[in-house]
């Protein structure tokens, strides 16, 4: 500890601490050799930059989560069995309920900072999604998931399902009259799986809904089995992050082949421990400031009230507003039997269809580029603009979704008429992601464009001079050389060319050959080339005060070779 | 490899205009400058930090002893506002007691830890031709020794042993539920069953259906149900009483009504929602979850939204006694719809 950091001369303990600790690192290191550990890990180097963070607050959430659950689980009764209520809140008294609910109650009544565990509980449920979301948006956006992290990123999308799930199963277990209709909703998702609904059902619900033992099922799931699979594959995703070593921005010093940061002790042990304690009393803060849940307001479990204006939890909105934008025509009957596409494509196909694209982007993107090297610098999101575009699309579709969950609510807000807001939300379905793309499609070259102009005229300094002949021009400050770099560093992919009618030998081009090469001119037509220094050096040949329009590729050299002629 | 088309791939310096001299890439300047922040070389600002963090740690220590004082301090009587004061005190206390301690690393980190960046250098995770030919060779050795290339029909048998193994764990749940049977189209309702209010299970005299107004219902024997939540989830009913005359006119449920009093399953055919909201001047039942919208007029067809099929009407008459009462079950399943639903 007294030690200069990044010294490595040899350590005499001179004071007692320092005599005891030695003493204790010898019985240590020789049982479970952490002398070899302490080396390989403790200057182990981590990259500094606040979007890393994303993915700690998803992991200490979930440890919030565990905390903050075992409390629970000391005084919650899975049960399903109907008792009267005597919890000391006086307006259920009597109340006939289960004893799922009556001990939720008694939670929020009668266990001191019992009511602060469940915000808690609810709040990092929220944010542990909410996390995860925008930490697979920020590795998206910047190609983190590309070779060697391939796997990872579907041990992320793992998670994050694993995720979903956990939070559904959480939210029926106060068995209340919102989780109880939500949970209705869902055997009617269920019952619309062809052929098998039915029988999935009735192997759920242990019979017909709601039966008696759905509550205890959801809750071994929710407090075992499910935080069990989660806890391993969050072990397995960090070890992949150790093996990998983290991905950085680029920026000068920073190559594909170093890692440039702080080391894990001390630095970004105290900022990451820290953080956790950050995390952790920003959500008792805001769990003792702002409830949500009221489960009190609600009552019991009854199939047949509902309350107007009812909400999922915030990461099941997308499929309750697919639900919502569907319309009914898509069911029919078939040989005597019921096919409910109203219900199972939104419900259930299409859920499944945006977590199969999630886990084949990185595979389709690498074959697309054909590009096999390790990548560990990251992109700035402007210079991939077409898997910009796609994400961008992606959020939009999603926001569309997760809107039309609200729309009564909006209907009621804004006084609109609930069926003309569905029907505009049914077009914005299919209007708003492609225009999406196409427009961050044009935002990211439009910012290419402007990097290039920076890279090569740099800083507009407002300092107008006139020549001797009389000429005007606005004198530019050149970048330095490490401002320069960002702006200049990456490298850009051209379109594979498309195969010929027939190859050399006669055969023709295959149909997997063909799309591949069109999927190419889709994603790297459009490409705004980075500034070479052949381009800077003809720029400042040129005088700083005339404009260069941007050539890219051959053109760039054509007229390179022109221009470089002496006047 | 060879798909990779970067730019300036294939290019040696010679095809460069200006025969070499300008590199085809830019070179990586290499880190900056490191900038030395005020306590790494002002003792007073290094001491300011300290104390700062030392602060940071008073105020945790603060946060715990309140959240203790206000644990024993506040009382639960089981109303909203002491609840309240116990989950704002609590929160507060608890909340700085730990957040505190983060800001104190965190700050500690920044200010007094040193902040000169440090390199780890990259390994590709591919490993060396040695490794991986001593990997290839060990694979290859396995195999062989385990001999089960040259006996396939130990592979086989135990790859088909193996693929039967877990059988019994899904046979084990076989038993997680009963088969679903005709359980879905059969509700309480039966001839003479009487119509009672949700909750209290009081019968409706058809006198006291006024026209205008809506009841919710439950059949009158529903709690001697033993699953009488389960059988709710089926049988719920709403009755409205209209003129008569604003339902269209239709030969198949003709004696459905009793003088405009119509009995619609409550349970919406789309998920299965309670179709809870009823607009009294156009006659529409609204599902406040995902907002189908049925007609009255045109016998709970769908009007709007994601449900196709119209609520089941339930046939109702009167009994000696000016009861309402059911004339048989729901002719079709209520609710959501399944597969063997015909």
């Amino acid at each position: 500890m007294s030690t200069p950091a990044g010294s490595t001369a040899a350590f005499t303990p001179t004071s007692r601490t320092a005599r005891l600790s030695a003493g204790a690192a010898d019985y240590l290191d020789e049982r479970i050799g952490a002398a070899r550990l302490v080396k390989g890990f403790a200057r182990k180097v981590f990259p500094d930059h606040w979007s890393f963070m994303l993915g700690e607050i998803a992991l200490y959430s979930f440890v919030i989560l565990l905390i903050s659950g075992t409390f629970l689980a000391l005084f919650y009764v899975p049960s399903m069995t109907l008792v009267e209520y005597e919890g000391s809140y006086a307006p259920m008294y009597g109340v006939t309920m289960s004893e799922a609910y009556a001990s939720s109650l008694n939670l929020s009544f009668d266990i001191r900072g019992g009511l602060l565990m469940r915000q808690v509980h609810h709040w990092s449920a929220l944010i542990f999604v909410a996390a995860i979301v925008v930490h697979m948006l920020r590795v998206f956006f910047t190609g983190a998931f590309r070779k060697p992290r391939e796997f990872n990123w579907v041990l992320g999308v793992v998670l994050a399902v694993l995720a979903l799930a956990e939070g559904f199963t959480g939210y029926s277990l106060p068995d209340d009259l919102l989780s109880g209709n939500g949970l209705r909703i869902i055997e009617g998702v269920i019952l619309a799986i062809p052929v098998v609904g039915t029988y999935i059902t009735f192997f759920l619900f242990g019979g017909e809904f709601p039966g008696e033992t759905i509550i205890p099922r959801l809750y071994i799931l929710h407090v075992f089995v499910l935080p069990g699979i989660i806890l391993a594959v969050i072990a397995l995703h960090l070890a992949l992050v150790v093996a990998h070593k983290h991905t950085q921005y680029p920026g000068p010093g920073r190559t594909n082949d170093n890692v440039v940061g702080f080391p894990l002790m001390p630095v970004y042990a105290a900022k990451a421990g820290g953080f956790f304690f950050i995390v952790f009393g920003v959500i008792i803060l805001i769990s003792g400031l702002v409830s949500i849940n009221a489960i009190w307001v609600y009552g019991p479990y009854d199939p047949s009230p509902v309350s107007a204006g009812t909400q999922p939890d915030w990461y099941i909105g997308f499929v309750d507003g697919l639900l919502r934008l569907m319309p009914g025509q898509p069911e029919f009957t078939l040989a005597g039997f019921t096919l409910s596409l109203n219900v199972f494509l939104p419900s259930l196909v299409v859920p499944g269809l945006m977590v199969m694209a999630l886990l084949a982007y990185p595979f389709l993107e690498q074959w697309v580029t054909g590009d096999n090297r390790e990548h560990h610098l990251l992109d700035r999101p402007r210079n991939a603009p077409v898997r910009t575009g796609i994400g961008v699309m992606a959020i939009t579709s999603y926001c569309v979704m997760w809107a039309a969950a609200g729309n009564d609510l909006m209907a009621l807000a804004f006084r609109m008429s609930i069926n003309d807001l569905t029907w505009f939300l049914r077009f914005m379905f299919f209007v708003l992601p492609p225009v999406a793309f196409v427009v961050t499609k044009r935002i990211c070259l439009s910012l290419q464009r402007k990097d290039r102009e920076l890279a090569l005229h740099g800083h507009e300094t407002g300092r107008v001079v006139r020549t001797a002949d009389g000429e005007y021009f606005e004198v530019h400050e050149p970048l330095s050389d490490t401002e320069r770099w960002l702006l200049v560093q990456h490298e850009t992919y051209r379109p594979m060319a498309i195969p010929p009618k027939a190859h050399e030998d006669g055969r023709k081009p295959s149909v997997v050959e063909r799309v591949r090469a069109n999927l190419s001119g889709f994603f790297f037509e459009d490409r705004v080339e980075p500034v070479t220094p052949r381009e800077l050096a003809a720029a400042q040949h040129h005088g700083e005060h005339e404009a260069i329009e941007q050539p890219t590729g051959d053109e760039a050299a054509r007229r390179e070779l022109t221009s470089g002629t002496p006047d | 490899m060879s798909d990779v088309q970067l730019p300036n791939s294939g290019q040696t310096a010679a095809d460069e205009p200006d025969g070499g001299r300008t590199p085809v890439r830019f070179r990586n300047p290499g880190l900056p400058a490191h900038r030395h922040r005020m306590a790494d070389f002002d003792p007073r600002a290094a001491k300011r930090a300290e104390r700062q963090v030392l602060v940071m740690l008073g105020l945790s220590a603060l946060g715990t002893i309140f959240f203790i004082v206000a644990y024993f301090a506040v009382p639960l009587d089981g109303t909203f506002a002491t609840l309240q004061v116990s989950n704002i005190t609590l929160g507060l206390g608890l909340g700085f007691g730990i957040f505190f301690i983060g800001t104190a690393a965190v700050h500690l980190a920044k200010t007094l830890m040193p902040d000169t960046e440090m390199f780890d250098e990259r390994h590709p995770q591919r490993g060396t031709k040695e490794e991986r030919d001593d990997a290839a060779a060990i694979m290859v050795q396995s195999g062989q020794e385990s001999g089960l290339g040259r006996r396939p029909f130990i592979l086989g048998g135990l790859v088909g042993a193996a693929a039967l193994a877990p059988l019994p764990a899904v046979v084990l749940l076989r038993d997680l539920g009963p088969l679903p049977g005709d359980a879905l189209a059969e509700t309480l309702w039966d001839e003479g069953v009487r119509l009672a209010l949700d909750p209290s299970a009081e019968p409706i005299l058809a006198s006291d259906v006024t026209l205008g107004s809506v009841f919710h219902v439950i059949p009158e024997n529903l709690y001697e149900s033993d699953h009488f939540l389960d059988e709710k989830a089926k049988a719920a009913v709403l009755i409205m009483r209209v003129d008569p005359d604003v339902v269209e006119y239709d030969e198949d449920r003709v004696g459905w009504d009793v003088d405009g009093i119509y009995a619609f399953s409550k349970i919406c055919t789309h998920v299965g929602c309670p179709v809870a909201l009823y607009e009294q001047q156009t006659h529409h039942l609204l599902c406040p979850c995902h907002q189908s919208t049925f007609d009255l007029t045109q016998h709970c067809k769908v009007i709007f939204g994601p449900a196709k099929r119209a609520l089941p009407q339930l046939p109702i008459s009167v009994d000696d006694e000016g009861y309402l009462v059911a004339q048989s079950d729901f002719l079709e399943p209520p609710g959501p719809s399944y597969w063997e639903r015909g």
